[in-house]
């Protein structure tokens, strides 16, 4: 098997999405596809072919008798790779749904690959899980868990996109697993009709790569932290208050802090309103949902830089993001050299300030 | 001056003002300083022992000062103060 890389120059300008479905399709696979930086404008792109030598020089004959004009470079790089990126097969139609990503810098058909085997959990159906979902679900993760509990509310569906009014009644999972699969049916969506608690989480994480976080109260979120510190699983943390919204990466297990090194312990019940009575701006639900899908993408492709030592605030009136530091607390209850709590407590308490 | 910005679950303490700006040499001042001009935000703030509580982060500039020297922290001109609860809502 040999990999050989080209580039090729389309004969117009613009390049025709068509052809490169097809070198998909014609050439069983593609590693990679990217515009070339400096030839961006006159559509020159950098291509990687996989398969046997010959095969490839067949393709790369067909492509020319197409008008392509077709440059070797690197042609004696031939790799054996031991995680052979040769096997990676898409259909051409899943090439099409995912073409933005293919042709993306920094995504190609490696990255979008590392979408499809991807295992994310989101925790709660909600006004943060409805927007995340969809978006992940739409990039294409392989494996998307649902957990909620509840059944749509009409008062739901100012900001939980998941959901739609012919649902209201239908349990949150049931409805959001409809939605998810008319979008994409590439999505294994896995549902638990269940409140998260310290019975079933131990059970239910450890299946999942990465953890998302919607949750509505202080007690599930101290729970949440927990769990994942215990089950090493990397938590991507939202929340949401009227006009405000925090964000936060939280990996303990690679040497980062974790949501106690932020706030050790949960508001005591009777100090803060009810979440109902608060209110929320339903497209600030959107926004942090959205952001919260953005960072869980970025790990699962290893791009970019991570909240996992800061926190993110952002205010809806003021339009004004802003970054605080977050470090790791020597004296966190529970990841620091002597902690205090080694078991999982079930919290009940209230959800806000 | 130093900016002190209030989150929105106190400004109806403040009568609704989100920034509010003060003259103070450290985060303890500050806090006794916004008490006297808005009382009962520091009970808001601090716990019975007069400790910031554990569910507040205050943070001069971008630093939390539990992770400075606390109540301690000093402050000086044209420093920011933001006051962050831990805020839960997702549904």
């Amino acid at each position: 098997m040999a990999k050989l890389r080209f580039h090729i120059r389309f004969p117009e300008e613009k390049i025709p999405e068509p052809i490169i479905y097809q070198i998909g399709h014609e050439y069983q696979v593609i590693t990679s596809i990217r515009r070339a930086d400096v030839r961006e404008t006159t559509g020159w792109l950098d291509v990687e072919f996989c398969g046997e030598t010959e095969e490839i020089e067949r393709s790369i004959e067909g492509l020319r008798e197409k008008g392509v004009s077709v440059d070797p470079i690197e042609l004696n790089v031939v790799e054996h790779e031991q995680t052979h990126p040769c096997t990676m097969e898409f259909s051409e139609e899943q090439i099409q749904r995912y073409s933005r990503h293919i042709i993306l810098p920094d995504v190609g058909g490696k990255g979008q690959k590392k979408i499809q085997q991807a295992k994310v959990l989101v925790i709660g159906a909600g006004g943060l899980g409805s927007p995340a979902a969809l978006y992940l679900g739409a990039a294409g993760v392989g494996t998307l868990g649902l957990i909620d509990g509840d059944v749509v509310d009409l008062s739901n569906l100012q900001r939980q996109v998941l959901h739609t009014t012919p649902n209201v009644g239908v349990p949150k999972v049931e409805s959001g697993q409809q939605l998810l699969a008319a979008l994409n049916p590439d999505v294994h969506v896995q549902t638990y009709q269940e409140h998260i608690s310290e019975s079933n989480i131990l059970d239910i994480i450890p299946e999942y790569d990465l953890i998302l976080d919607g949750s509505d109260n202080f007690g599930t979120r101290f729970l949440v932290n927990d769990a994942c510190f215990f089950a090493k699983r990397t938590l991507i943390s939202g929340s949401i208050f009227r006009f405000e919204g925090q964000l936060a990466t939280i990996k303990p297990h690679e040497g980062f802090p974790c949501y106690r090194c932020l706030y050790p312990e949960p508001p005591p019940a009777g100090l803060v309103p009810n979440c109902q009575e608060a209110g929320v701006l339903g497209v600030l639900a959107g926004t942090i949902g959205v952001l919260q899908a953005n960072e869980a993408i970025k790990e699962i492709l290893g791009l970019g830089e991570s909240l996992a030592q800061h926190l993110l605030l952002y205010d809806a009136l003021e339009m004004k993001f802003r970054r605080v530091g977050r470090p790791k607390d020597p004296r966190c209850p529970l990841c620091s050299a002597q902690p205090t709590i080694t078991t999982l407590e079930e919290h009940h308490v209230s959800c806000s300030l | 001056m130093i900016k002190v910005r209030i989150p929105t679950p106190l400004r109806p303490m403040t009568g609704g003002k989100g920034e509010i700006e003060i003259t103070g040499n450290s985060v303890g001042d500050m806090i006794e300083q916004l008490n006297t001009s808005h009382p009962g935000l520091k009970d808001r703030l601090c716990d019975e022992h007069g400790e910031v509580r554990r569910f507040i982060n205050i943070y001069v500039n971008e630093e939390d000062i539990r992770f400075l020297t606390g109540k301690d922290t000093p402050l000086k001109e044209g420093d920011e103060v933001s006051i962050i609860p831990a805020i839960a809502g997702g549904a």
